[in-house]
This record gives C-alpha cells, sequence and structure tokens, in this order.
C-alpha cells in the first residue's frame, strides 16, 4: 500500500491534481523523499502532527457535547432529573444518539466546506494543502449553537476559509484565527440563530410558540437579562448545562488544556495570563458592587455582582483561552507579548460580557481583536528588547582575559 | 465609434476598468460603505456624482485660465459645494424618503476624493470637452462599483432589490423562505461593503494581473 502511494506520486507528480494527492498521501504515511544535501533536523511534530494533537484534545469535548445535546433536549421535555446520576442520565444511548444527529451533520459539514476550499485553492495555486484546516473545521462545530442549519455552516466556513485565511495567503499568514471568523460571521449574520434562549437546545427553535415549545437559556443570557438559573456550581464546571455543542463542560476543556500544555502545543503563558486577567476584570466589577456604587436596578448589576471566578466556569471563556487564543499563527509570538496578549483576553471578554447585553457572550470578539493587535504588541517587546540591550552595550565594560590582551585590546579599539 | 476619437473615448472607458476610482485608485471608499446596503441609494449616490464630477468638471476647466494656483482648492470647493447643494435640494424637493437615507452623504460628495481628485488632476489642465468626458467617466466608473456593491449588498442582506421581494417574503414564508433560507444580517452593515469591494478588486485583478501594484 505504502509502496504503491510512493509510486502513484511518482507518476502524478507536476500533474494539475498532485498537491490534492500528496495531501492525502502525507495524511497517512511519512513521504519517502530523502534529503540530498547538508544535515535536517527530523522531528516527529510535523505541522500535521500538531494539529492532530489538539484535535485529540477536543475529542472529549466532541464526545460531551453529544451527550450533552441529548442530555439538554430531554431535560427540557421532561424537566431535568431529581437526583443526577451520570450514567442513568447523561450517558445514554439516546442523549448519544440526539447527538449524533445534531452535532455529526456539523462536523461533516465543516470539514467538507473547509477541506474543498483548501483543496481548490491548493490546486489553483498549485502548492502543497495545508494542514491549517484540521483543526478550524473541529473547531468550528463545538463552537456553535446545536440547531444551526447546515447550510449557514457551509456558508459561513467558505466564508471564514477564503476572506479569514486564503486571501492573506493561506495556513500561517491568517491574521484572525478562522474558526472565530465563521463564528463571527454566523453571529452578525444570522443573530437570531446565534443568541437567544431557544437555540441551544436541539428543536428548541422548531417547537417555539408551539403547546411543545422549549427553551434553555444559557446562564450568562439569564444573568444579562438579570433572571435565575436554575444550574448549580458544580453542573457549570462539569459541563451539563446549555451551550454552544463542546465548550460547557470547564473539567473537559481543563483536561485539554494540561494535555496541550504537557504536550508544548500551546503557550501556558497566554493561558495563565488570559485567566488572571478575566479575573481581574472580575474583581474589579465584584469590587464595584461591593463599594455600592452601582444601584441595584441597574441592568449591569446582575452580572457585575455574578462572583469574580465563576465567570470562567460559563459560557466559551474557557474554551476559547484554551482552544483559541493559544493558535499559534494569530496569537503573539513574543514570551513577554504573550502575558499582554492573554491578559487583555480574559479582560476584554469579561468586559463584553458584562457591558454589552447584545453580546452576552464577549470571548469571540476579544480574541480577534487580541488577534488584530497581537503584531503591535511583539513589535512594542522586540523594540523594548533591543533598546534594553543597546542600553547595556553602551554601559558595558569589556574585561580583557589576561594581562597579555591588554594591549592587543588597546591596540584594537584605539 | 465616429461620435468620439479614440482618446476620447478612452477617457471614458478607462476609468470604467483598468483605472477604475474606487477599486485601483482606491478613492471614494467612504461613500461606497456607507450607502450601498440598498441598491435604490446607490443608484441615486451614483447619479448625482454624475452630475456633480460632469459639470465641474466643465466648470473648473473653463475656470482654469484665471484661477489663481494659490486660491485654487477654495474655488474648486465652492464649485463642488454650489453643485452638492443643487443635488440635495433637488433630492429633498422630489425624493424626500431616499434624501433622508443618503442623509449627511450627499453633503459629504464635497470632500469625496475622486472629485477634487479629478478637478486637480484632469480639469485643470485639459479643455471643457475633454473634462466632460473625463468626468462622466469616473463618475461612471464609481457608479459601477457602487451599484454592483449595493445589488449583492441589498439581495443578500435584504433579498429585496430597489425593494421589490426578489427572493419571496421572509414573513410569510414563500420563494427561497419556504426552504428555510434566511436574509443575511452581515451584509447590511457597513463592514461588508468592505469585504465585497475587496472581492471585486480581487476578481479585478486575477483577470488583469499587470494590475497588481508591486510589493
Amino acid at each position: 500500500m505504502k509502496e504503491k502511494l510512493h509510486q502513484l506520486k511518482l507518476k502524478y507528480q507536476g500533474k494539475k491534481m498532485a498537491p490534492a494527492f500528496n495531501a492525502l498521501h502525507t495524511f497517512l504515511y511519512m513521504p519517502n523523499e530523502t534529503t540530498h544535501s547538508g544535515a535536517h533536523v527530523r522531528a516527529a511534530d510535523d505541522l500535521k502532527r500538531t494539529m492532530n494533537t489538539v484535535i485529540m484534545a477536543l475529542v472529549p469535548c466532541l464526545l460531551f457535547g453529544m451527550f450533552n445535546a441529548g442530555y439538554q433536549h430531554y431535560s427540557a421535555i421532561n424537566g431535568f432529573p431529581e437526583s443526577f446520576s451520570l450514567f442513568e442520565h447523561f450517558l445514554t444511548w439516546d442523549n448519544f444518539w440526539v447527538g449524533v444527529t445534531t452535532v455529526l451533520p456539523l462536523v461533516i459539514v465543516s470539514y467538507g466546506v473547509g477541506l474543498a476550499i483548501e483543496f481548490l485553492f491548493a490546486v489553483i495555486k498549485g502548492h502543497e494543502v495545508e494542514e491549517g484546516y484540521l483543526v478550524t473545521g473541529m473547531l468550528v462545530p463545538l463552537i456553535i449553537p446545536v440547531d444551526t442549519p447546515l447550510w449557514m455552516l457551509a456558508i459561513a466556513v467558505a466564508f471564514g476559509v477564503v476572506i479569514g485565511k486564503e486571501v492573506f495567503g493561506g495556513t500561517g499568514m491568517n491574521i484572525l484565527n478562522p474558526a472565530l471568523t465563521i463564528r463571527a460571521f454566523l453571529f452578525f449574520a444570522y443573530p437570531t440563530w446565534m443568541s437567544g434562549d431557544k437555540v441551544w437546545v436541539h428543536e428548541g427553535v422548531e417547537r417555539a410558540g408551539t403547546a411543545d415549545a422549549i427553551s434553555g437559556e444559557t446562564v450568562l443570557g439569564s444573568l444579562a437579562q438579570g433572571s435565575d438559573y436554575a444550574y448549580s456550581l458544580s453542573d457549570m464546571f462539569y459541563g451539563f448545562i446549555p451551550g454552544s455543542v463542546g465548550e460547557t463542560s470547564t473539567l473537559l476543556i481543563l483536561l485539554g488544556a494540561l494535555f496541550l500544555i504537557f504536550t508544548k502545543i500551546a503557550s501556558w503563558r497566554i493561558m495563565v495570563s488570559a485567566v488572571v486577567g478575566a479575573l481581574a476584570m472580575g474583581l474589579i466589577f465584584n469590587g464595584i458592587v461591593d463599594a455600592g456604587w452601582l444601584p441595584e436596578y441597574s441592568k449591569f448589576y446582575t452580572l457585575m455582582s455574578f462572583p469574580y471566578w465563576q465567570h470562567l466556569l460559563v459560557g466559551g471563556l474557557a474554551f476559547g483561552i484554551v482552544f483559541m487564543a493559544t493558535d499559534p499563527v494569530t496569537g503573539s509570538q513574543t514570551n513577554k507579548g504573550k502575558w499582554y496578549y492573554g491578559f487583555f483576553i480574559g479582560f476584554l471578554s469579561v468586559m463584553i460580557r458584562v457591558f454589552n447585553p447584545g453580546y452576552p457572550e464577549g470571548v469571540f470578539l476579544a480574541i480577534l481583536l487580541m488577534n488584530v493587535f497581537a503584531p503591535t504588541i511583539d513589535h512594542y517587546v522586540v523594540k523594548g528588547n533591543i533598546k534594553k540591550r543597546l542600553k547595556r552595550f553602551k554601559t558595558a565594560t569589556i574585561y580583557p582575559k589576561s594581562s597579555d590582551e591588554v594591549d592587543t585590546l588597546k591596540t584594537e579599539t584605539a | 465609434m465616429a461620435l468620439l476619437s479614440k482618446k476620447d473615448a478612452n477617457l471614458i472607458k478607462d476609468p470604467l476598468a483598468d483605472n477604475n476610482p474606487i477599486t485601483i485608485q482606491v478613492l471614494g471608499i467612504c461613500s461606497a460603505l456607507a450607502i450601498t446596503a440598498e441598491l435604490k441609494a446607490s443608484v441615486v449616490m451614483a447619479i448625482s456624482v454624475l452630475f456633480v464630477l460632469g459639470v465641474g468638471n466643465v466648470v473648473i476647466s473653463l475656470l482654469r485660465n484665471i484661477i489663481p494656483a494659490k486660491i485654487r482648492i477654495i474655488v474648486q470647493l465652492v464649485v463642488v459645494a454650489a453643485l452638492v447643494i443643487i443635488v440635495d435640494q433637488v433630492l429633498k424637493a422630489f425624493a424626500y424618503e431616499l434624501s433622508k437615507t443618503l442623509s449627511v452623504f450627499v453633503g459629504l460628495i464635497i470632500t469625496n476624493c475622486i472629485i477634487m481628485g479629478r478637478f486637480e488632476a484632469f480639469a485643470l489642465g485639459n479643455g471643457p470637452w475633454k473634462s466632460f468626458l473625463d468626468g462622466i467617466g469616473n463618475a461612471l466608473g464609481y457608479g459601477v462599483i457602487l451599484v454592483i456593491v449595493g445589488f449583492f449588498r441589498e439581495l443578500l442582506g435584504s433579498g429585496t432589490l430597489f425593494g421589490m421581494k426578489v427572493l419571496g417574503d421572509p414573513v410569510t414564508k414563500t420563494g427561497l423562505y419556504s426552504i428555510g433560507y434566511e436574509n443575511n444580517g452581515f451584509m447590511i452593515i457597513p463592514p461588508a461593503a468592505l469585504i465585497v469591494v475587496g472581492i471585486i478588486i480581487w476578481v479585478q485583478r486575477s483577470r488583469n494581473r499587470a494590475l497588481i501594484e508591486e510589493a
């Protein structure tokens, strides 16, 4: 099989479809090219492996999302179970089946449309198919509501891949995170399908206005309206709450985060500083409420008095920080820059959440905004470093190693 | 065409394609973003600019030998302002609803870079007939882009063209809407115009690679 593929590759070399074929070839096997000159570093973690590692970190979220789709659906119809048991109420075939019929099509459409465009552009431009879409294609279904119509997703994916990535030159050249571009497009193009209290539960929209109407408001949505929500803290942490497909379970996101940090794929600096930023903004808001500066009838009161650390448990903040903010292409490249970049993502996310009731979840906007600023941050970090080193160089005294060198140094510097 | 010499015809043809004021010179973007959510507004804007630029170019060209160089910008502004006020008053009188949609952007034709650009670059150095053709050509080039952008934005954003429901009725769910189609709210907001203009620029330059600027 492997040999045959190698032979096929030689046969199609230089033909128009070669990039498309090569993409599938290297997906399965290491290519048989040998290097011809000099020493080359060979490592196992090429781009494709990196992408696969991130996908592995996402799989638990995806599976959880499938079960949760069913759990939220049946709970919205029959009411939440009195005494919750994981195997009796959550990990059931019924729940999984709802997940299969709703989430899987999203995954298939996302990959189908996205990869088709990647292949198309590779063939037109005559370069290798880039792996960048592998992760994007997995992220997209996880950050949209479960009932998003497939044609909308297809249009958004086409927009995100072409306008968000290909026009800038493809993988590695994009300014904005493609998955978030796709989500932003969906949000602004079809707001009724991306927010409100109907879209988070399967069949919520179809049943709206009928006797069987069901709804599931997200925690943030309830807070923005100043109403109560019926979810406990452990529900929020384990993820048994309505929300976008794969972002509800903070526990599994945390596991994914540890996995990515352990494999050194994602930057822990961005994650830590983003968490710090979110906590800082949350603390400021809590402080304002505690100091009594905000009257209770203010429309920001419920969101501002929401305990600062619980911001990390609800909405897409945790998911965004771990899987989106750490995108190596669109994030800051310098270590110092990563601290600023992450901090502002957390800080702005919570700020947008509280101050803009039109966008109950601000993390995608915050990350996109900081994507735009990442090169600027890097620029000033690099400039600062140059300045520092120039200063050090100016004040440096050069000591001769031995007394013999004193003379040579003198003649050199004279 | 016997009516126009080849050189004169190029004055009209060039701005329509290879020297388009919006896609090549990237002028007049502001109004292209602001008023193209509806096709009707785009067309009216295009006609207004056609009038202002056509007449303005002739006036400036006639005055070109008596305008002192030092105050030429002020003279140009006076001419544009006078013409824009005429357009604005006509719109207010005969198409009040539309003039409300266009709001300040009719007045802002004064600051449209294309107009000052043509005065400076062409009318000050050429005769009235040529200047007239140049003005018409550039205004048409501007208008074509406006109409294309307006067409896509109104069709995809509101499902209408000139206010007519060409895709069916979104409320009673007829036509395309009966199979689940929905209007794309993104096309209504100004950033969408930027992207549509960007795509036009992309298509134009990939068809004619000579237009690509060197990096």
